[in-house]
């Protein structure tokens, strides 16, 4: 288990790597906090050129408030972003999602641009952005551009993010007042990838939900927000009727991926009892809000 | 018995058993300095990886090593056929004792075929690991893949491909065992319960992995081994003999060893292929199997599929039971030890702390083109017990008896001694009645029934499980090993030393892995000396330095060793008495050894110290009558006489609850009560219960090593294959009952595998006690949300 041979760059400026980025594209792997990355590269399953070595970027990493949104710099670590004041108070959805985003040792060097990135199916935090509705930005030489989050996520690890761009930040927009969030995952030890996991933004009046984002990840192989079990309760009193009609039209929205965590049966139910109690649990803070 | 009185010396103020002293290793390894095999660079070390086959089974009909001799740094590639000439010939994991017990002749490296996806077949050398890695990958190999036998319910039907057909068939080994009546006690019965259970395989997981440093040197032809073993001895006898280089020309040092479970004990080809480069090149080899290659290499264990009925009368006793096991092991069963004692201990321990005469058990062991398997921390034992147990469980909930009250009425009572457990196995010093009791009132049975009884009424289920074992310890020379045909030592041995100083050199056979075996030699070398515990220094892993043993096994050290540390400790101290007594000029009868002085027996009042004994008897002889000639040295070689095993006993208690909408599991506390015989060190005694519960309930929840029909292992990397971590592990309180073994002086029985035989079984009767107002009952492990799920019926 012992890397292959590679070129490796230490990127001062964003210039610079993206430069590097423009001229080596799909043989580059741009490395910040390495911790999906270095087990990949030990185990010989990823064979880059290059590796554009981003950690010295500080203008990268960073969290402020602008424009009723919370800017988060692509190389955050992790542990920022779970200690940060500005996430805690404006963004509790990830707030919450943070302490189960793997381990305290990944945290402290993860970053949350790389785990937006490399769009695992089952990190908490494509989801949390998708559900929030965030907008990531990404550069490469040829200019900036943005894309929302809901064309962000392709696919089984990919994205939208072309072979030259870098990504820059995400800018997710403050919790408004009459929202409420709430976020659920079921993972086999403490800290381990999720099995099924719904990250949840509702809008509520009362007892009801009027609008909601609810974005499961894990069983699928991408972040994917569920309208059809959004609609069968949209407008109506939440109740044990609504929940089991939630439940019961959540089969439309999702397609789970057979595999080693387990059956698509056994993931479609687990996300429909998720279902259930995160918005059990939407409700109950809407009710104490 | 020595004339020194055992019973004064254990209990007495010179006396350093019963003590809880940390491992003597713990300061320094937790400091970063421990020496681990990987930790040691000779000179001019090179490093071996390897090309492993692909496939499951599949024939080779060429390689081309050509590319991966022209890299850079590689000085030696050598195939399957290459070692082949360069060994004494294949070994065969068979041993005399397992009566028509069969397994093909197994090549260090695959020669013409390769039998299990990672069976190594190319090795490289070169002056880096990573160097070597790359030119594997070019190695080029022509593969003609061959039908796979991947499941052990069909590997003997008819059409199902031979793995070797020189074996006529799959079958390994069959054995049955049948005791009492049995037929008729389940035809008479008044009640007769059945049920099947599967265990799925899984493996050690060691923090170090396997590790091995090769030296040998053309000067001197001397081999030295270094490698992370717990039996030196095996690996010295085994590698000499299939490399043909003469065994006292061998040296083999286990250093710091972190965590063996049994994997450690075998033999490994790639260990053996590095070994044959270091004779080849002249140069020291290192071979560290890294974790990808740990997965499809160490050895496997525990898969096992059972059928169980059981015949109860309306009372409330065991008539009968019987068992039919199906065990699926590797392409090969591992050298020397077999692949088949797994089986063999099932059968022998299953229902052990019972008292009923009509047993029969039957096990059929076959080969399977997967990774083999065999001994692994308390061997056959989380099989054995899980399944006895949950047929007690079952027989309970029958009659509409409390659990306990069940086991009260069933066990073996404790003054039923001499014994046989229901297999026929000879059992002494148990002590069931009493364990059960002091659980009982550990784990407050009562409170937990009341609670358990309350949350249910709001949706909450949690369960209550009981279970009692027996566990086969510290095998004697009846057993298995030595008399089967295996270099295995069933004896242990000491030399004690007092040097100059005053200070003692403590040799043994049995060896550290990490759980304190050194600190506990030390203890009873010190309390049978009379000295502190930092005038004694105990050498253990270096075959050069210490007596011949076998080194630390089935709960071996402690019982074995530690009898032979206090015979031969008993030993020097008679002589030190003796020479004191003619330097003193007083009856040796008459004094006494405390805190590292002779001393006026009775008073205490000091005479000479150590010190002075050893200068006088190293450097002054000429003090002493010209007639006498102290040694200042012991050796004493300990074995069972009586019995196969000294067998232990103990019982845990579970308390879990069960998400029934997502099947998730919480272990909210586990008690173990065991009888390890007289604790030396409760300390160490209760962390090797407790580490050996966390490795129960790994392969009770999470471990399993899963294959598709083409024997591919999927899920083999820390990412894929769960091991239990803190977070979701109970507090686990353990409490021990003492009843001396009759078979030595000291009195100690092993500890090591208590927790790990029984953990797996609680916690399923505890699954199952919650699970009960479902009518559902979970006989599969690991018992994962999803098993949990589909036993209730919801997906």
């Amino acid at each position: 288990m012992k890397a292959p041979k590679m070129t490796y760059a230490r990127a001062d400026s964003v210039a610079q790597a993206l430069a590097l980025l423009a001229e080596h594209g799909d043989g580059a792997n741009v490395l910040a906090g390495g911790q999906s990355l270095m087990p990949t590269l030990n185990m010989r399953l990823s064979k880059p050129d290059l590796l554009i070595d981003i950690n010295r970027l500080e203008d990268l990493a960073g969290i402020s408030v602008e424009d009723d949104a919370v800017r988060i710099g692509a190389l955050t670590r992790h542990a920022a972003v779970q200690r940060s004041p500005i996430v805690a108070e404006h963004l509790p959805l990830i707030a919450e999602a943070m302490p189960h985003v793997a381990h305290v040792a990944v945290r402290n060097r993860g970053t949350f641009g790389g785990s937006i990135a490399l769009a695992d199916p089952a990190a908490e935090l494509p989801a949390c952005i998708l559900a929030l509705g965030a907008t990531i930005t990404v550069e490469s030489v040829r200019g900036r551009r943005d894309i929302a989050a809901a064309d962000f996520f392709k696919g089984l690890f990919e994205t939208e993010r072309q072979p030259d761009e870098l990504l820059i930040e995400i800018r997710i927009p403050c919790q408004r007042p009459g929202t409420v969030h709430a976020f659920m995952e079921l993972s086999r030890r403490q800290g381990d990838f999720a099995i099924a996991g719904v990250a949840c933004a509702a809008e509520t009046d009362g007892e009801t939900v009027t609008d909601a984002k609810l974005v499961y990840f894990a069983s699928e192989d991408r972040p994917t927000l569920a309208a059809n079990a959004v609609a069968a309760i949209a407008g109506k009193v939440w109740s044990d009727e609504s929940r089991s009609a939630a439940m019961a039209a959540l089969s439309e929205d999702l397609d789970p991926m057979d595999n080693l965590q387990g059956s698509a049966a056994f993931k479609l139910h687990l996300q429909r009892v998720l279902t259930g109690r995160v918005l059990d649990q939407a409700i109950e803070r809407a009710r104490a809000a | 018995m020595s004339d020194s009185g055992a019973s004064s010396v254990f209990e007495g103020p010179n006396s350093h058993i019963g003590r809880s002293l940390s491992r003597a290793s713990a300061r320094r390894t937790v400091a970063g300095r421990g020496r681990y095999t990987d930790d040691i660079t000779l000179p001019r070390t090179v490093h071996a990886a390897f090309v492993r086959s692909p496939y499951a089974h599949a024939r080779i009909l060429k390689i081309d090593t050509a590319d991966a001799e022209a890299m850079p740094g590689v000085v030696l590639v050598m195939t399957g056929a290459e070692l082949a000439e360069r060994s004494t010939g294949p070994w065969i994991g068979t041993l005399s004792c397992f009566e028509g017990m069969k397994s093909a002749p197994q090549y260090a490296m695959a020669v013409d075929r390769a039998c299990w996806q990672g069976e190594p077949v190319v090795m490289v050398v070169a002056e880096r690991r990573a160097l070597a890695e790359d030119a594997c990958e070019q190695i080029v190999i022509d593969w003609e893949v061959i039908s796979p036998t991947a499941e052990a319910e069909t590997a003997l039907d008819a059409g199902t491909p031979v793995l070797h057909p020189d074996l006529g068939d799959n079958l390994a080994f069959t054995k049955t065992i049948d005791r009492g009546t049995v037929d008729d006690a389940f035809a008479s019965a008044d009640i007769v319960l059945e049920e099947s259970f599967s265990f799925g395989r899984h493996t050690a997981v060691s923090l170090e992995p396997r590790a091995l440093l090769a030296d040998y040197d053309p000067g001197t032809e001397r081999l030295t081994i270094h490698t992370s073993n717990q039996v030196p001895h095996m690996i010295q006898a085994v590698f000499a003999r299939t490399l043909g280089v003469p065994e006292h020309n061998v040296r083999v040092i286990a250093p710091d060893v972190g965590g063996s479970f049994g994997l450690k004990i075998h033999t490994f080809g790639d260990e053996v292929a590095a070994t044959a480069a270091s004779i080849e090149l002249g140069r020291p080899v290192k071979f560290i199997a890294d974790r990808l290659e740990s997965f499809v290499s160490d050895i496997h264990a525990r898969e096992h599929q059972i059928s169980a009925r059981i015949a109860v009368s309306k009372a409330g006793d065991i008539q009968a039971l019987e068992i039919d096991d199906l065990a699926g092991v590797g392409a090969y069963s591992a050298y020397p030890r077999t692949s088949v004692f797994e089986a063999n201990q099932v059968l022998n321990i299953t229902a052990g702390p019972y008292k009923f005469e009509n047993y029969r058990a039957k096990t059929t062991v076959v080969y399977l083109n997967k990774v083999p398997t065999s001994q692994y921390r308390s061997v056959g034992h989380p099989i054995g017990i899980s399944v006895g147990e949950h047929m007690v469980d079952r027989a309970a909930e029958t009659l509409g008896m409390d659990p306990v009250e069940f086991r009260r009425r069933n066990v073996m009572p404790d003054d039923a001694y001499p014994g046989v457990a229901p297999s026929g196995v000879p059992v002494n010093d148990l002590s069931h009645e009493a364990c059960l009791e002091k659980l009982i009132g550990l784990m407050d049975y009562e409170g937990l029934l009341r609670e358990q009884a309350a949350l249910r009424k709001q949706g909450v289920y949690r369960g209550i499980g009981i279970a009692g074992f027996i566990k086969g310890t510290a095998p004697g020379p009846q057993g298995y090993y030595g008399s089967g045909g295996a270099p295995i030592a069933s004896q242990d041995a000491c030399t004690v030393k007092l040097e100059p100083s005053g200070g003692v050199i403590c040799t043994v056979g049995v060896t550290d892995q990490g759980q304190g075996v050194d600190t506990v030699m030390g203890q009873i070398a010190a309390t049978a000396l009379g000295i502190p515990l930092d005038q004694i220094r105990v050498i253990e892993g270096d075959t050069d330095a210490v007596p011949y043993g076998g080194g630390t096994y089935a709960s071996r050290a402690t019982a074995i060793g530690g009898e032979a540390v206090y015979q031969a400790s008993c030993d020097l101290r008679r002589e030190i008495l003796t020479m004191a007594g003619i330097l003193l000029q007083s009856d040796a009868e008459t004094l006494d050894i405390v805190g590292g002085n002779v001393v006026t027996a009775g008073s205490g009042e000091i005479r000479v110290p150590l010190s002075e004994i050893g200068r006088i008897g190293h450097f002054q002889l000429g003090e002493l009558p010209n007639d006498y000639q102290p040694t200042l040295s012991a050796t004493r070689r300990f074995r069972l006489t009586e019995l196969p095993y000294i067998f232990t006993n103990g019982i845990h208690g579970a308390y879990v609850e069960v998400d029934t909408d997502t099947g998730f599991l919480r272990l909210l506390k586990h008690w173990v009560v065991e009888d390890c015989g007289r604790l030396i060190n409760p300390n160490l005694a209760d962390e090797q219960v407790r580490g050996g519960c966390v490795q129960g309930l790994g392969g009770a929840l999470y471990e399993h090593c899963l294959y598709d029909e083409n024997a591919q292992l999927l899920n083999g990397s820390m990412a894929d294959y769960l091991t239990p971590m803190a977070a979701e592990m109970p507090d686990i309180e353990v409490a021990h009952v003492e009843t001396p073994t009759s078979e030595s002086e000291l009195g100690a029985k092993g500890a090591g595998e208590s927790g790990t035989g029984a953990a797996p079984g609680v916690v399923m009767c505890a699954v199952n006690n919650a699970l009960r107002p479902f009518g559902a009952a979970v006989t599969a492990q690991p018992m994962t949300p999803e098993v949990v799920l589909r036993t209730l019926g919801k997906i």
